[in-house]
């Protein structure tokens, strides 16, 4: 998706993870994501630059649909549709 | 007349039957869990070793961790201290590590002044302590082994090791078993 999409989003939740660093947010997504129902879109905060490969690698392997990150100015947001 | 040998439904059944039971086997080989036999019991090398056990729990993958020799030391609670031990247990007690805040490092320890600045940076860069990353771990259903024998070596009892959901005490062949059946097996 292109950031303009991105940005249009309707995110059903925000999972604020930039106090933690790797595995932080990864985990702060893997607990948030039993909140959300299938179809659902989740919006991950991080400033840890490795989440940004972590995770669509978290998403590829347990089926949800990442859909892309977009860079503020000192954290990132990324989105997921759940699986 | 020529008989030709039609494959029957029965005979494809038994070949389907065969199949499904090597694919289950093969499954059962390659299960999506990690081993790891953490046997070292620095800083570094634990940290890393429930790092890579907490991405790999919170990526839905079943991890099991074997802890063994040094590493004993991290899974210590400082608060407990067991009766009933003999003089080289007392002192091999006294000399390791009292629990995970007290473990050194690998490198550049400098007499406790390297942990202790890896321990501020982490803290400044939003690392989870060693602590939080057992709590997680715990919570994310992480299962740790002791290895028995190595307990028994360096004289710690079942009663001075953390609180921890189902530790659980056990010999090598447990951690081959479980090796054996995952996808993925680290030795740190």
């Amino acid at each position: 998706m292109t950031t303009e999409e991105l940005k249009n989003l309707k995110s059903e939740l925000v999972v604020d993870a930039r106090g933690t660093a790797c595995p932080g947010p990864l985990l702060a997504a893997k607990k948030a994501i039993g909140d959300i129902e299938s179809g659902e879109i989740m919006e991950i905060l991080s400033a840890d630059e490795g989440t940004k490969n972590d995770i669509p690698r978290w998403c590829d392997k347990v089926g949800h649909e990442y859909l892309g990150f977009y860079d503020e100015d000192s954290f990132s947001r990324l989105f997921l549709r759940k699986d | 007349m020529e008989t030709t040998k039609e494959p029957t439904i029965e005979m494809l059944q038994k070949q389907v039957d065969t199949l499904t039971k090597k694919v289950e086997k093969l499954e059962k080989n390659r299960k999506d869990q990690l081993s790891i036999a953490v046997v070292s019991g620095d800083l570094d090398k634990v940290l890393a070793a429930m790092v890579i056990s907490l991405a790999a729990a919170a990526m839905d993958t079943q991890v099991k961790l074997f802890f063994s020799f040094w590493s004993l030391s991290a899974l210590r609670d400082p608060k407990k201290s067991p009766k009933g031990k003999d003089f080289i247990s007392k002192m091999f007690g006294i000399m390791l590590p009292k629990g995970k805040d007290k473990l050194a490092l690998s490198n550049m320890n400098m007499v406790g002044m390297g942990p202790m600045m890896i321990k501020m940076l982490m803290k400044k860069q939003n690392v989870m302590s060693l602590g939080e990353m057992f709590k997680q771990a715990g919570e994310l259903g992480v299962e740790i082994t002791v290895c028995e024998m190595s307990m028994g070596l360096m004289g710690f009892k079942k009663e001075e090791f953390i609180d921890y959901p189902n530790l659980r005490f056990a010999g090598a062949a447990t951690f081959v078993a479980d090796a054996g059946e995952s996808s993925m097996q680290l030795f740190i």
